[in-house]
């Protein structure tokens, strides 16, 4: 096999037994670095087998402006489409994890980067929505490079629209955990990622508001090591928790389990 | 006055009717009609300009360093105001300006980002991008004005939020998800003008208004021209492509049905006549503060519905 057609560990760089690492959570069994999980992956490792049921799938992004970069985005969309087979950059639904009900999304960073644009904007607000007519928590798996800059002023308004369906949901005791994957900036993380009761990430995501280029630019130094991981927020207060892959699923279902849900008088 | 580059035809106008002006004084002469001759020729040039301006040209106007700045808007509106310091947590931003004072009689909280109008000013507000303490000291001030029954006035004139190592430290994805979340539980009316530079989620950190309206001449966008041209085009130059496809003028975007309202400006924008673009403001702040005041129900629940109902709408 040529040299250029091995898949290799980013953490690494060594060459990845791509059954083995597929078996081991695409986490890397050589120095332990989480590697992206497609989002099909994403929701089988985290909820229970087969309660998973798709909300919203339908939605798919239009082009609300014309816009063209190197391709016009409206055959952007509809290429991605074909090739990810998923409609936009989140999957949400119903689900259980460890028998307990919860409204879910997964952001899909195969899709444009995981940017958000209205359709991400639209099913995170619906999900928050259904979430407090349910009772039950919420749940959204961030992984995003930010607002979808082919949208341009649609996209920044779900920043407040996602918000302001959050902000309705945990004034009325609903409970949102945020569970923050590699890489989340821009965007995601000036909403919903960082609007959880409890937030959570996988080991070494890189998670800020700007980009580490951006900031390198801007003050024309390099940037120290580990800034911005996972573990670097958690230590500036700003992570509940860093959960490794393989406990993500148990360590949502243990809060789940501490969680008494919304008081029934509500609505 | 500073000229942009497409205000060349005007400058040899207003050197000649500086001209005119002197020697009227100086030889006592009556010029008058030259005098006059000059002004409508200038005006007739500044309108021709400014009605056919580019998007790109409008981002200018918007950035221009003598267009009126957030301070310049708070003592025309509130002459009396005090001026709020810092988040009882870090420090005081003065990127972030925060004060309360009366308009025309009501007691109003204005929140902005403080470019500044000169360099002096510009270093103290770091080109008013924001860092995480300048987000508290917006939340605690609109949560202030919530005590007070008294409306949120929010400017919008900011590159982004400021992107340095200090800042992520300290949280600035945090304190602006925070802002835009909490901004929908301000039980008092949120009226939020657009007057410079509305750059993205550092300016919607303190921009979720009840209203949202927008000088003719500013512009809104989920990034300034040039970094989207260097991140889709990897080419930095092509900011006015991307300014054209950005749709981030006032015009466009009010017919795409993202703001609420247009203010007029006078003819060659708000830094060749500020009290008369100031003037429009406030009477259009005034005038959205008083129909917000006789919203039936929780103005809670208008600002929500606002945001849920923005187009596109989808099935």
């Amino acid at each position: 096999m040529p040299e250029d057609n091995v898949q290799k560990c980013k953490g690494c760089n060594r060459p990845l037994d791509m059954p083995a690492f597929e078996a081991n959570m695409r986490i890397c069994p050589k120095c332990g670095s989480h590697e992206q999980v497609p989002v099909r992956e994403r929701i089988k490792m985290t909820v229970d087998e087969g309660s998973f049921k798709e909300l919203w799938g339908h939605l798919v992004s239009k082009d609300l402006i014309g816009f063209a970069d190197s391709k016009p985005y409206a055959d952007r969309i509809t290429e991605t489409i074909d090739k990810t087979g998923e409609n936009d950059a989140i999957v949400t639904g119903d689900a259980l994890i460890h028998g307990t009900k919860v409204a879910i999304g997964f952001m899909n960073f195969g899709f444009i980067g995981g940017s958000m644009g209205v359709v991400v904007g639209e099913k995170i607000m619906r999900l928050a929505e259904h979430a407090l007519k349910e009772k039950v928590p919420m749940i959204i798996f961030a992984q995003s490079g930010g607002a979808r800059m082919q949208e341009s002023v649609f996209s920044l308004m779900q920043l407040a629209r996602m918000s302001g369906a959050i902000y309705r949901f945990q004034e009325h005791g609903g409970l949102y955990i945020s569970v923050i994957c590699n890489p989340c900036t821009g965007g995601a993380s000036a909403s919903f990622a960082f609007q959880g009761d409890l937030i959570i990430s996988e080991p070494g995501a890189l998670i800020g508001f700007a980009g580490p280029r951006v900031i390198e630019q801007t003050i024309k130094q390099k940037l120290p090591p580990g800034f911005q991981t996972a573990e670097f927020l958690q230590e500036k207060g700003f992570l509940d928790k860093v959960v490794d892959r393989k406990n993500m699923r148990w360590m949502l279902g243990k809060v789940l389990s501490l969680y008494r849900g919304i008081p029934m008088e509500v609505i | 006055m500073v000229y942009l580059d497409f205000e060349k035809p005007v400058v040899e106008l207003e050197q000649k009717l500086e001209e005119f002006r002197k020697q009227a004084i100086a030889r006592s002469l009556d010029l008058t009609n030259s005098i006059q001759t000059v002004q409508r020729e200038i005006e007739n040039r500044l309108e021709e300009i400014y009605s056919n301006l580019t998007p790109y040209q409008t981002v200018q106007v918007a950035r221009h360093v003598m267009r009126p700045k957030v301070q310049d808007h708070v003592r025309f509106m509130t002459p009396d105001y005090i001026m709020l310091h810092g988040d009882r947590y870090f420090a005081d931003d003065h990127a972030m300006w925060a004060s309360v004072g009366s308009l025309d009689g009501r007691t109003v909280f204005i929140i902005g980002h403080n470019r500044g109008s000169n360099v002096k000013e510009n270093i103290r507000g770091n080109f008013g991008m924001a860092s995480p303490e300048g987000y508290r000291k917006a939340m605690r001030v609109m949560e202030l004005a919530d005590k007070f029954h008294a409306p949120v006035i929010t400017l919008l004139d900011t590159p982004g939020a400021y992107p340095g190592i200090g800042a992520e430290e300290r949280g600035q994805a945090e304190a602006i998800a925070s802002n835009i979340r909490d901004m929908f539980g301000i039980k008092v009316p949120i009226v939020t003008v657009v007057i410079g530079e509305g750059g993205s989620g550092g300016a919607l950190g303190i921009g979720v208004g009840d209203r949202v309206l927008m000088m003719k001449y500013a512009m809104y966008s989920v990034i300034s021209p040039e970094g989207c041209a260097s991140i889709l085009f990897r080419d930095g130059t092509r900011f006015r492509e991307t300014a054209q496809m950005l749709k981030l003028t006032a015009p466009d975007l009010k017919r795409l049905g993202l703001i609420d309202e247009v203010i007029d400006e006078p003819v060659g924008g708000a830094h060749r006549s500020p009290v008369e673009a100031m003037t429009f403001v406030k009477e259009a702040v005034k005038r959205n503060i008083s129909e917000l005041l006789e919203v039936k129900g929780p103005i809670t629940d208008y600002r929500y519905n606002k945001y849920k109902n923005l187009p596109p709408k989808m099935d």
